[in-house]
């Protein structure tokens, strides 16, 4: 029982440590691609020291709402991080590791990051939280019907048993509905961390923002533990990317041993992940916000497709 | 005769006719009139509940045959399982919103005819809680009735204004329509039952044939579903509730449309027992339908009373989602996965109750306060009504599924009952069926959610964008405790969803035979499983006590690691000019992007009229109106509508008024009466 939950919290150590990490690094192969130096892999966590020692400044406009948004923000990502099996599938929360709860802390703390949006009366806030919730609105059904065809196939929406399920059948890169469901669901990340071809995680140009938007009139340590948070979510998603649908090497016990090669395997498919993520960044240009549900619905119908594809071919 | 649960229904419903006397009596002083009233009402909810509480923990049903029975038992009251969970699911919303009414309807003290309210008010309390507890049809549809008049008169209760006639009018006429299709479902069932005692129809029922299951099942879809607001019979919702009062609005919202569903489980589970497959896949498709388009609609009003009637056509569509799973699963004979669905709708229909509800109690709060139900009046009021809007903030958050409150735990098991239509091997067709209907319900809650953004955020966040809302005041402290009352149910219901799996447990028994405990959990995790082992888990209460924990710590580091928190407070950055509150983001703008993504559905229409001083250079002024096409009114009910009074004038020609011809059309119906109905 301590052994199960010091798993769990090593995990989400483990995460919010690494997840400015990822972000660095896609940072700095986008600068290699674009044939810039860029800054270092580890220039996410100075940013956050520095912001952690300036000082907060607050519209005096706003209410409750924007004060606490922060901390329910990152709260809720944190606790989706308790519940999900990282490099191991034996946590002592990994029971309540549902996809549908995952995908609804998700919801929760966007909730909260588009009401603190609306709450400054700045034009920039309403608009970004307007277009936040339009795109999650088409990217939330693209997210989970992928998830939904590998839950069917496992027979359970539980993390655990999906993961299980699919590393013992072990033929992983064989079946269809795998990867018509992977791809699916890696469009839809491409609208949930907030990445170019859906929204520009680097531009601070008012018309263009989603994500940025929302947090413009954050400063100082709420506008850290956001920060965190947007990096934290999108190495949440990297991880359901990489356990779900590929769970090789994923450990099934405490031993040290598998731990640790569980552990250097999945940085490496996460740091390929967000590889393969600064790749399409680089290659793409921004899409009108009005193509955007194009783009889910093509995730939408692969995911249908890889549902179909379990009586097409038997997978 | 005596028992307990026996004696409790007669307290509650004698407390209810005896508040409507009260109130109607002391007419002329409105504050003994309203406390009269109100008192009664709260006071027979209470007994409602303990009565409620009685039939489904104390397994103690009430069983009534009055003496003065008329035909065939037709004053016999039977509160079973079923309707002993309706009874407590009407009144425990009846309990809160009467509290509020105290001080709602000191408002109208003075302008209105408060004693007139208090009497239509109870006796509407006493047709819901009576029409589950009838034994048999006919009383069944008398209290319908009653329902349906007294919830009109409310509905018109500020008749002054000819819009709120003509939204009374056209509820009325639906409402009727409605039960012309339950009276013939009913009928249909007395001819082969032999009797109108809905006990004798559950005995009958499964063994009739198909065909006549069919019509019934059909003519009962219908007939509820207009009660209910299904797709395309939801016309009456929006126009009604905003032109009722708003506590009867919670009630007409929270609770009457629920007694149609009532009324379906009843007749299709009961009565029926089920039948073939597509009868469950055409109420998933309806549940699908009406959840979509009903939260598409609510996105693009911003009458806040409007918004929500919409997103009661949402919550029936989920409710029906459930249902609709179930009757699939009972037609392949799997009552385990029966009992999933069946209990995921019903768990919906009590958090619906309570958390429209609590947002129409809300709503009133804010109208009373401002005046105005326009939101793009509204802002800045969480500042001026900060418990109205922590109370509606709760609301928010659980009609839009955000765990960990109540609304989350329904869509859960809702979910869960999709997904095992696919994963309980029905058949390629279902199994696609089950994840496209998850997929329906992701877009619907992720939708739910954009819309409580807008309603929330415009209303009480930023800004106020008039001097109504400027000068808004925190509301009376009984309006304050009634919503707060709801508010802790949608907390603790989503914390502890056992308190209300325990509830179902003898009614899933009773209409399936299968227990809800421990299938579906008990306090410490709720599990969505067919057999007690297995299944996929999700655990409410440990969620909870993380995020508690979790903010707790990083609100500890925050305080104490460095500086602290320095916090300078200033203006919001414009762009170097005064912010003034019309460059807020408006509700309408709110709702663009997604008017735009789904414009094949809401075709929207949009005129822009520019006056110039200076042709192209110089506008003095830019009027814009857009609007979206109201679909169903313009194909479907304005043609029948036209069509109806187009043959009416032909009918007319039959009454030209000479008596004559009056007497011979009697002794012609009287030949053909003698000739063929002898």
């Amino acid at each position: 029982m301590v052994k199960a939950l010091a798993l769990n919290v090593f995990q989400v150590v483990l995460l919010a440590g690494l997840a400015p990490l990822v972000t660095g690094i896609i940072k700095k192969t986008k600068a290699l691609l674009q044939t810039r130096r860029g800054p270092g892999v580890f220039q996410p966590y100075l940013d956050l020291y520095k912001l952690l020692h300036k000082e907060s400044v607050v519209s005096e406009h706003t209410s409750w709402i924007f004060v606490v948004t922060p901390y329910i923000y990152l709260a809720s990502l944190l606790a989706a991080s308790l519940m999900l099996p990282v490099i191991s599938t034996a946590g002592l929360l990994n029971f309540s590791g549902d996809v549908i709860l995952i995908i609804y802390l998700f919801a929760l703390g966007r909730f909260f990051l588009a009401l603190a949006g609306l709450d400054a009366g700045s034009a920039f806030g309403g608009m970004a939280s307007s277009r936040e919730m339009a795109i999650s609105a088409v990217a939330e059904p693209a997210a989970m019907l992928p998830l939904f065809a590998m839950a069917v196939s496992q027979g359970s929406t539980n993390l655990t048993a999906v993961i299980t399920g699919v590393d013992k059948a072990g033929q992983a890169l064989l079946s269809p509905t795998i990867w018509l469901a992977f791809i699916a669901f890696f469009i839809a990340a491409i609208a949930e961390t907030g990445r170019i071809p859906v929204d520009n995680p680097d531009t601070h140009l008012e018309l263009t923002m989603i994500h940025e938007g929302m947090l413009l009139e954050y400063s100082g340590r709420p506008l850290a533990l956001l920060t965190l948070g947007a990096s934290l979510k999108q190495l949440l998603i990297f991880t359901l990317l990489a356990n779900v649908f590929f769970p090789l090497g994923i450990s099934t016990g405490y031993g040290l041993g598998s731990l640790g090669t569980a552990l250097l395997v999945y940085m490496a498919k996460v740091v390929l992940l967000g590889l393969v993520m600064a790749v399409i960044e680089t290659s793409f240009a921004k899409m009108r916000l009005f193509k955007v549900p194009d783009l889910l619905l093509g995730s939408f119908l692969l995911s249908l497709l890889g549902i179909a594809a379990k009586f097409v071919f038997r997978g | 005769m005596f028992t307990f649960s026996n004696i409790l229904f007669l307290v509650t419903v004698g407390l209810l006719l005896l508040g409507g006397l009260l109130s109607v009596l002391t007419f002329g002083r409105p504050r003994l009139s309203i406390i009269s009233g109100f008192t009664s009402a709260a006071a027979a909810s209470l007994a409602g509940v303990a009565l409620g509480l009685s039939v489904l923990i104390g397994g103690q049903q009430v069983n009534l045959v009055l003496p003065w029975a008329l035909v065939d038992n037709s004053l016999s009251f039977a509160v079973g399982p079923l309707a002993g969970f309706f009874i407590i699911v009407i009144s425990v919303v009846s309990l809160a919103v009467s509290i509020f009414s105290f001080g709602y309807a000191a408002e109208y003290a003075g302008k209105h005819n408060v004693g007139l309210m208090g009497l239509l008010y109870n006796l509407f309390i006493l047709a819901m809680i009576c029409l589950t507890a009838s034994g048999n049809s006919l009383l069944f549809l008398f209290f319908w009735e009653l329902m349906a008049l007294t919830s009109y008169l409310l509905v018109v209760f500020e008749h002054g204004d000819s819009r709120v006639r003509q939204a009374g009018f056209i509820y009325v006429v639906m409402t009727h329509l409605g039960t012309m299709f339950i009276v013939l479902a009913f009928l249909l069932l007395y001819r082969e039952a032999g009797s109108f005692n809905f006990a004798r129809y559950a005995a009958v029922g499964p063994g009739l044939p198909v065909a006549l299951k069919t019509t019934i099942f059909l003519l009962v879809t219908v007939g509820f579903g207009t009660k209910a607001g299904i797709i395309p019979l939801h016309i009456w919702l929006p126009k009604a509730h905003p032109a009722a009062p708003g506590n009867v609005s919670a009630l007409m919202s929270g609770v009457m449309l629920k007694t149609a569903i009532y009324g379906f489980i009843k007749i299709v589970f009961d009565v029926l027992g089920g039948g073939p497959a597509w009868w469950g896949v055409l109420i998933l498709v309806l549940g699908v339908i009406s959840a979509l388009l009903g939260v598409m609609y609510a996105l693009m009003e911003h009458d806040i009373k409007r918004l929500l009637a919409y997103h009661s056509v949402e919550n029936i569509g989920i409710i029906l989602l459930g249902l609709g799973a179930s009757l699939i699963f009972l037609a392949y004979g799997n009552r385990a996965l029966a009992m999933l669905g069946l209990a995921a709708a019903l768990f919906h229909v009590f958090n619906h109750a309570v958390f429209k509800a609590l947002l129409f109690l809300g709503a009133g709060s804010v109208h009373v306060a401002t005046r105005t139900r326009d939101m793009e009046k509204m802002g800045g009021l969480l500042k001026r009504m900060p418990w109205t809007g922590f109370f509606f903030l709760i609301g928010s958050i659980s009609i839009s599924a955000l765990p960990p409150f109540n609304g989350f735990v329904s869509e859960y098991l809702t979910f869960q009952s999709l997904l095992q239509l696919a994963s309980a091997h029905l058949g390629p067709a279902l199994s696609v069926l089950g994840p496209v209907a998850g997929a329906g319900l992701a877009l619907t809650g992720a939708l739910a959610a954009a819309c409580f953004v807008k309603a929330f955020g415009i209303q009480f966040l930023a800004m106020p964008r008039s001097s109504n809302a400027e000068r808004a005041r925190e509301v009376a402290v009984s309006m304050r405790l009634g919503m707060g009352l709801l508010a802790l149910i949608c907390f603790v219901a989503g914390v502890m969803p056992a308190s209300v799996t325990r509830l179902l447990d003898p009614v899933t028994r009773a209409l399936l035979g299968v227990s809800t405990t421990p299938a579906l959990g008990g306090y410490r995790w709720l599990q969505a499983a067919a057999s007690p082992g297995g299944g996929p888990k999700v655990a409410p209460l440990a969620l909870l006590l993380v995020l508690t924990i979790v903010t707790f710590v990083l609100y500890m580091f925050n305080r104490l690691y460095g500086k602290g928190m320095a916090v300078r407070r200033t203006e919001t950055w414009n762009c170097g000019t005064d912010l003034a509150p019309n460059m807020e983001y408006t509700a309408t703008a709110f709702s663009k992007p997604i008017r735009i993504i789904f414009k094949r559905i809401f075709l929207p229409q949009r005129e822009i009229e520019t006056d110039y001083v200076l042709k192209p250079y110089f506008t003095a002024e830019i009027r814009y109106r857009g609007s979206i096409k109201p679909v169903f009114e313009d194909a479907l009910y304005r043609p029948t509508t036209r069509w109806f009074v187009k043959l009416s004038d032909k009918i007319r020609l039959l009454q030209s008024g000479s008596i004559h011809l009056y007497l011979a059309y009697i002794f012609v119906t009287l030949v053909v009466l003698l000739v063929f109905a002898r």
